[in-house]
């Protein structure tokens, strides 16, 4: 029968041979799931018993619950936060960087090596910097001077800026490799020329190098909104015994997920919050998508 | 020709060696699983070895799992028909195996429920629903005040027996720097350890209260005493010197290991890591009793129970496993490997076991100790973390606060329950 088949035809055979496999991955590893959450978001289940069928009734308690606006507003405040301060820091310290020559590779290394390092042990040491005497680094360092010490991750108000710190310390060295990468690629002959009309150094940084990065700094951007959005290690290790504390104050979405997951085991509930998790991530995408099509 | 004789051969020595494994193979092979805590692994193995030594022809296969998915892997387990035969699970999620159908009641004959009500402590008919128990422990735990002795002599004073003699100890022994940080804590303190059983079973009922109604099904705290007993336990962190510090040193137990707090509230459970800390010299009493000389316990544990996997012969190997780690045998050696009581009057109050300065305390604590029925317990417990630190982070009267968490309490119980 393949014999009989024109070589157009036999093309196509061979084509969905080798696609099968990636499409059969993506149905059974992606789509089923992200169904099957969507379906349970509609429904009641513990994860031992029978599922039965809730309606819009985990929606209805979403919306009701006071948390879950907090959580919602913590997870932007990640977002808005973590994003333009990243950006800002990585783009001073590339730009400076790609001047630099002295020890170039090394400072580079430096930079990125908290990139590589785990996000847990990361955490965990953070917040042991943060605790109050005796243990705390910077709390021993502040009373030894005969400051006061500081609430770190005591504060409502300063345990979610005290988290992201660390955070955006840790995506830095990745940030800072695009960067140098971005202007490394902008052609030198803009920058003669502009030397040649005597332009000032301030002008050269807003008429060439900015806009010439834009597409640099829209993947970063794109990059980094999507991690915060999606903060979950720093904040569950920082802050593991009483998870997303004080007072919920530093829980992100994916945390409130995860314990009314597998703390609770409030499936449906859970699904629908991943349901509303999916529905910002998407949103903010297309978003960005649109910024990108400006170009 | 040569080849077929080969193969015939061959085929003959294969099917006698099939043969010969599956004699050998005849023993019945069960499978308990727990989750992993290097000390309760242990124990259960040497129960393992005692067990096949008297019964040659079951093997029990132990599997374990880290504790933060132990609760899913056996729920997605059971119903696949792979899971356990024997099964340990926490006294709370009890009515949510049973209603999932992973569980079978034990058999009447060989578990009569009028001679465990006898033989155990009464707390162990929660497990029971009409004349059939659904699960029995091996071991149950309770709470008790753990202090350093180094600290308790540097300051001149005994182990307290009362509330006051307990804040005037620890206000001995906290220790504050020049600029009044504490640096040494008397009493550790923070809901988020243990600290949430000893508020709700122990000091509300020492104010006169009753935390708890209707078999744990309405919240009952929000009360006179519910306030008092709060306000005692924000209170331990204030005045000059003040008798403890939430958050310090990260976690109560470590700073009582590193010998920076005076005393500690914490299950029997810790003994075992406290006794693997080098250079701690450490006691352990009785949770102190209030001035009219009240004296209340939490306690908890975890049981064993036949899965509704097990079938036929390998029911009845389960039955028999069963029998053997609810035995007194398998209570001592509980007791001596993982430090945890025995569920049986007869084998913890021995007056070894009674009278054991370490286990003494905890013992003598089962007597009048009550077991919280949990619909979530890390839900139930964030609801007190967050009744103090709304206290002590905000400034909101205890009264005010403890209304928030009981109403909180009651809604999640309310859920729970409804279903």
């Amino acid at each position: 029968m393949y014999r009989n088949l024109t070589i157009r035809q036999k093309q196509i055979v061979w084509a969905w041979a080798f696609l099968a496999l990636p499409v059969l991955f993506y149905c059974v590893i992606r789509f089923y799931p992200t169904g099957n959450a969507i379906v349970i978001s509609f429904q009641d289940w513990n994860l031992l018993g029978d599922r039965t069928w809730a309606g819009l009734e985990n929606y209805r308690k979403l919306a009701a619950d006071p948390v879950f606006w907090q959580v919602f507003r913590n997870t932007f405040v990640y977002l808005l936060l973590g994003t333009p301060v990243s950006l800002v820091i990585s783009f001073v310290i590339a730009y400076h960087l790609d001047k630099t020559r002295f020890m170039h590779g090394f400072l580079r290394m430096l930079y990125f090596l908290p990139f590589m390092t785990s996000a847990v042990a990361m955490a965990w040491v953070w917040r042991w910097f943060y605790q109050p005497v005796p243990i705390g680094l910077f709390n021993n360092a502040l009373a030894s001077v005969g400051v006061p010490q500081f609430p770190f991750l005591r504060s409502t108000t300063w345990a979610l800026p005290s988290i992201l710190a660390p955070a955006v310390w840790a995506g830095l060295g990745f940030q800072i490799i695009i960067f140098m990468a971005g202007l490394r690629a902008i052609p030198r002959s803009y920058y003669e020329a502009a030397r040649i009309d005597g332009v000032s150094t301030w002008t050269v940084l807003w008429e060439i190098t900015l806009p010439l990065l834009k597409p640099t700094i829209v993947f970063i951007v794109v990059f980094s909104s999507i991690g915060f959005l999606r903060i979950f290690d720093h904040v569950f290790n920082m802050t593991s015994q009483n998870p997303g504390g004080p007072l919920n104050s530093t829980k992100p979405l994916v945390l409130m997920i995860y314990q009314t997951a597998f703390s609770s085991f409030d499936m449906g509930y859970a699904a629908a919050q991943t349901v509303v998790l999916f529905l910002v991530l998407l949103v903010v995408s297309l978003l960005q998508l649109r910024i990108l099509r400006d170009r | 020709m040569e080849f077929r004789r080969l193969k015939a051969l061959a085929l003959a020595t294969a099917t006698s060696a099939a043969a010969l494994v599956g004699s050998a193979a005849n023993a019945v092979e069960i499978e308990y699983w727990q989750y992993f805590f290097d000390a309760r692994v242990q124990a259960m193995e040497q129960l393992i070895a005692n067990f096949e030594a008297a019964n040659p022809d079951i093997t029990v296969k132990m599997t374990h799992f880290p504790y933060a998915d132990y609760r899913t892997k056996v729920a997605a387990a059971i119903p696949a028909g792979e899971g356990p035969d024997v099964v340990q699970l926490f006294y709370g999620w009890l009515n949510d195996y049973v209603a999932a159908d992973l569980i079978q009641p034990l058999p009447a004959d060989a578990f009569p429920a009028a001679e465990i009500d006898a033989s155990f402590f009464p707390m162990v008919q929660a497990m029971k629903e009409g004349d059939q128990y659904w699960a029995l422990p091996t071991a149950v735990r309770s709470l008790a005040l753990f202090y350093n002795e180094r600290l308790l002599d540097a300051a001149g004073i005994t182990p307290p027996e009362t509330l006051d003699e307990m804040i005037a100890a620890a206000k001995a022994m906290t220790e504050l720097d020049s600029a009044g940080n504490v640096t040494q804590v008397g009493l550790t303190a923070g809901m988020t350890a243990q600290d949430h059983h000893w508020w709700r079973e122990v000091l509300v009922r020492q104010m006169g209260g009753t935390p708890y109604v209707d078999d744990y099904k309405t919240v009952n705290y929000n009360s006179d005493a519910g306030i008092e007993a709060l306000e005692f336990y924000v209170g331990l962190t204030e005045g000059e010197p003040p008798a403890s510090s939430f958050g310090f040193m990260d976690e109560p137990q470590a700073a009582f290991k590193a010998g920076r707090a005076g005393m500690h509230i914490d299950g029997s459970f810790r003994i075992g890591s406290l006794n693997n800390t080098r250079g701690l010299k450490w006691g352990v009493t009785e949770l102190p009793a209030n001035a009219d000389g009240v004296r209340s316990n939490y306690s908890s544990y975890w049981v064993n129970a036949i899965t509704t996997k097990a079938e036929g012969e390998k029911y009845d190997a389960a039955v028999k496993f069963m029998q053997y780690v609810t035995s007194d045998e398998a209570m001592q050696i509980w007791l001596d490997v993982v430090g945890e009581l025995p569920a049986k009057p007869s084998v913890g109050l021995t007056e070894a076991n009674a009278n054991d300065p370490v286990f003494g305390a905890f013992i003598r604590g089962l007597a009048y100790a009550n077991t919280t029925k949990f619909a979530n317990e890390s839900g139930q417990r964030q609801l007190m973390v967050e009744m103090v630190e709304r206290m002590t982070l905000q400034g909101m009267s205890a009264a005010d606060s403890i209304a928030i968490a009981a109403e909180a309490e009651q809604k999640l119980l309310d859920e729970y329950y409804a279903d």
